[in-house]
C-alpha cells in the first residue's frame, strides 16, 4: 500500500502509515520550513519542538512528525521571518 | 474498591502498566494519549513499517494490550487542561495531530495517574540548527515509526546509555554510525557504574540488551568515545562534519583536543527532560531535583493524584512499568498492605538501583563553554547566546520579554533548561497554563469562552 501527497506542487509517494515527515525524509528532503532565513526540518521527532510544522490541506502549523500522511494531502512549506 | 473512575494520562510503559493494574483491580479506566497508537516513545512502532529487531519487550507490550481490553483508550487525545477538585476534570481534544476542529472530550476522574514521560534534552551547539542535526530520539523515532534514516553517515553524541539503542536503530535502517560520543569519561563511568557494571545490569535484567548494543557497534566497527563531546557542527546548507573534542569532568571543552569527523547527520541526546506541565497544573509538589515528588504508593502531594515513570525520575522502561503498576493499584483504591503490591515494589527497588547510576551521565555545568556569542540557544525565536548574556543581571521576566527566549512555539520545552544554565537563574518555563497546542477556535468551541485560569 502506498500514499501520494503533493508537496509544493511535486507529488511524493510514501508507504501507508508513514508520517508526513517520514514521506519527506524517504524522498530525500530534509527541510521544509524557513525560520529567520535558515532551513529547518525535523528536530525532536516526537511533537515537542514545533520545528517541523507545515501547512496541510490549508491548515497551518501541523507537525510533520506527528501527522500520518493521507492519500491526497496537499502540503505547503511555511516561512517565519 | 470497584467502580472508581481512574484516568491515566500517557500510554507509554508507565501509563499502560497503571491502566492495566487499575483495570485488574476493578476500576473504570480511561487512558488519554496524544499518540496515534499506544506505547509511548518506548513502544513507538508501526505494525508494517517497524523492523521487529527494534522492538523490545514485545511480549510485555502484547500482554498490556490484552489487559487494556477492559479500559476505554483514547488515542490522538491531547490533554490541554486539568481542573482540580473532587472529582478532577481532565480536558482533551481528540483528532488527527494539529487538525483544525478536533473533538472536545472532558473526562471526570476520582483518581488521576500522570505518566507523561520525558523528552530528549539536547544542549545547544554551534551549528545545531543546520539541516541534518536532530535529537537522538528523532533518529530513533523515524527509524522505528517510519523506517527511514536522517542521513548516510551519522555521529551520535551526548550522554547516557540511551545513545546505544539510537545507534543500533540507525544501523537497522541502513545508516552508518561514524562514532558514538559519550561525555562521561572512563574514570567517571567506573566510579558511577562500578568496575563490574555487568553485575548491576544483570540484576536489572539488562545484560542481554547491553551486549546486543555493544555487539552492533563492534560489528559495524563504530568507535565508542568517552569523555568527549560534539562541540561544533560544520556545514553551509546542511551538516558536513562535526568537531569532536575532549571534555573535562564538568563537560568544559579542553582546548587543543579537537578532531574533525565527517558526517551528514548528527543525533544529539544529553539526557532527558521530564514533561512536568500536567503535574504542575494539578498542583503536585516538584522536588529540588525537578521531578514530581512521590510517596511509596506513587502518590503525589495532591490527594487522588498519582505519578509514575520518567516524571518521577529518569529510570527507563522497566522502572516505569513497576511504578505504573503501583500507581494503578493505588489509584484504584487497593490498600497499601495488599499482596498485589509485592512484586511491582520489588521490581521498583531493583530498577531504582540501576536508575541511580544514570546520574553518572548528568549534564556538566561546563557545557556552556562550547557556545559562541552568536550560537542560537532558543530555536523557535532564533535567540542567540549573546542576547541572553546582555540580560544576565535582569529579572527572568525582563530577560524573556526582551529576548523572547523560550516564548516561541515550543514554549521553552527545548531550550528552557539551557537558558537557565546560561543565565544562572531558574525561569520557570515548566509552568504552562495550556498543556498542549490548541487552536483558538477549538478553545472557543469546547469551553464556551470559560477559559480563565
Amino acid at each position: 500500500m502506498s500514499v501520494q501527497i503533493a508537496v509544493d506542487g511535486a507529488v511524493l509517494e510514501g508507504r501507508d502509515g508513514q508520517s508526513i515527515a517520514g514521506v519527506l525524509l524517504a524522498a530525500g528532503r530534509r527541510t521544509w520550513r524557513t525560520a529567520a532565513g535558515a532551513e529547518r526540518g525535523i528536530f525532536c521527532g516526537m511533537g515537542i519542538c514545533q520545528d517541523c510544522v507545515l501547512t496541510v490541506n490549508g491548515v497551518e502549523g501541523v507537525r510533520a512528525c506527528q501527522r500520518t500522511a493521507c492519500d491526497g494531502d496537499v502540503v505547503e512549506r511555511e516561512v517565519r521571518a | 474498591m470497584t467502580g472508581r473512575r481512574v484516568v491515566v494520562i500517557g500510554a507509554g510503559p508507565a501509563g499502560l502498566a497503571a491502566a492495566a493494574a487499575a483495570v485488574s483491580a476493578g476500576a473504570e479506566v480511561t487512558v488519554l494519549d496524544e499518540g496515534e497508537r499506544i506505547g509511548g516513545q518506548f513502544w513507538r512502532h508501526h505494525p508494517d513499517l517497524t523492523d521487529p529487531h527494534l522492538q523490545h519487550q514485545t511480549a510485555r507490550f502484547r500482554k498490556l494490550q490484552e489487559q487494556l481490553a477492559g479500559a476505554r483508550v483514547l488515542s490522538s487525545a491531547s490533554v490541554w487542561r486539568i481542573e482540580r477538585g473532587a472529582p478532577l476534570r481532565v480536558h482533551a481534544l481528540v483528532g488527527p495531530a494539529d487538525a483544525a476542529q478536533r473533538r472536545g472530550e472532558p473526562v471526570v476522574a476520582d483518581a488521576l495517574v500522570i505518566a507523561t514521560g520525558a523528552h530528549d534534552r539536547v544542549l545547544p551547539v554551534p551549528g545545531w540548527t543546520l539541516p541534518g542535526v536532530t535529537s537522538a530520539g528523532a533518529a530513533q523515532a523515524v527509524a522505528k515509526r517510519d523506517g527511514v534514516r536522517l542521513g548516510e553517515r551519522t555521529v551520535v553524541a551526548g550522554a547516557g546509555p540511551f545513545l546505544l539503542p539510537v545507534a543500533q536503530s540507525i544501523g537497522r535502517v541502513g545508516g552508518v554510525v561514524a562514532e558514538v560520543v559519550e561525555a562521561a569519561s572512563i574514570g567517571t563511568l567506573v566510579r558511577g557504574w562500578g568496575r563490574r557494571p555487568w553485575e548491576l545490569t544483570t540484576a536489572a535484567g539488562k545484560a542481554g540488551e547491553l551486549a546486543s548494543y555493544l555487539g552492533s557497534l563492534a560489528a559495524a566497527r563504530t568507535p565508542y568515545r568517552f569523555g568527549a563531546a560534539v562541540t561544533r557542527v560544520h556545514g553551509t546548507t546542511g551538516v558536513e562534519a562535526v568537531t569532536v573534542q575532549r571534555v573535562a569532568a564538568d563537560w568544559r571543552p579542553i582546548p587543543g583536543t579537537e578532531r574533525t569527523v565527517e558526517c551528514d547527520s548528527v543525533a544529539l541526546g544529553h539526557g532527558f527532560t521530564p514533561r512536568l506541565e500536567a503535574a504542575i497544573q494539578v498542583g503536585c509538589e516538584i522536588g529540588s531535583d525537578r521531578f514530581v515528588r512521590v510517596g511509596s504508593q506513587q502518590d503525589t502531594s495532591v490527594p487522588d493524584v498519582y505519578a509514575a515513570g520518567e516524571i518521577t525520575g529518569i529510570g527507563g522502561a522497566d522502572a516505569a512499568l513497576a511504578e505504573g503498576t503501583v500507581a494503578g493499584l493505588a489509584a484504584a483504591g487497593v490498600a497499601p498492605a495488599d499482596i498485589r503490591y509485592r512484586e511491582p515494589l520489588a521490581a521498583r527497588r531493583r530498577m531504582r538501583a540501576f536508575a541511580a547510576r544514570l546520574e553518572t551521565h548528568r549534564v556538566g555545568s561546563g557545557w556552556t563553554g562550547w557556545l559562541d556569542a552568536d550560537t542560537i540557544v532558543c530555536r523557535c525565536e532564533s535567540v542567540r547566546r549573546g542576547a541572553l548574556d546582555e540580560y544576565g543581571e535582569a529579572s527572568s521576566r525582563a530577560m524573556r520579554l526582551a529576548t523572547r527566549a523560550g516564548l516561541g512555539a515550543c514554549q521553552g520545552r527545548v531550550c528552557g533548561r539551557s537558558v537557565e544554565d546560561i543565565t544562572g537563574a531558574p525561569v520557570g518555563y515548566d509552568r504552562r497554563p495550556v498543556l498542549s497546542s490548541v487552536r483558538i477556535g477549538e478553545l472557543a468551541a469546547t469551553c464556551g469562552g470559560d477559559i480563565a485560569d
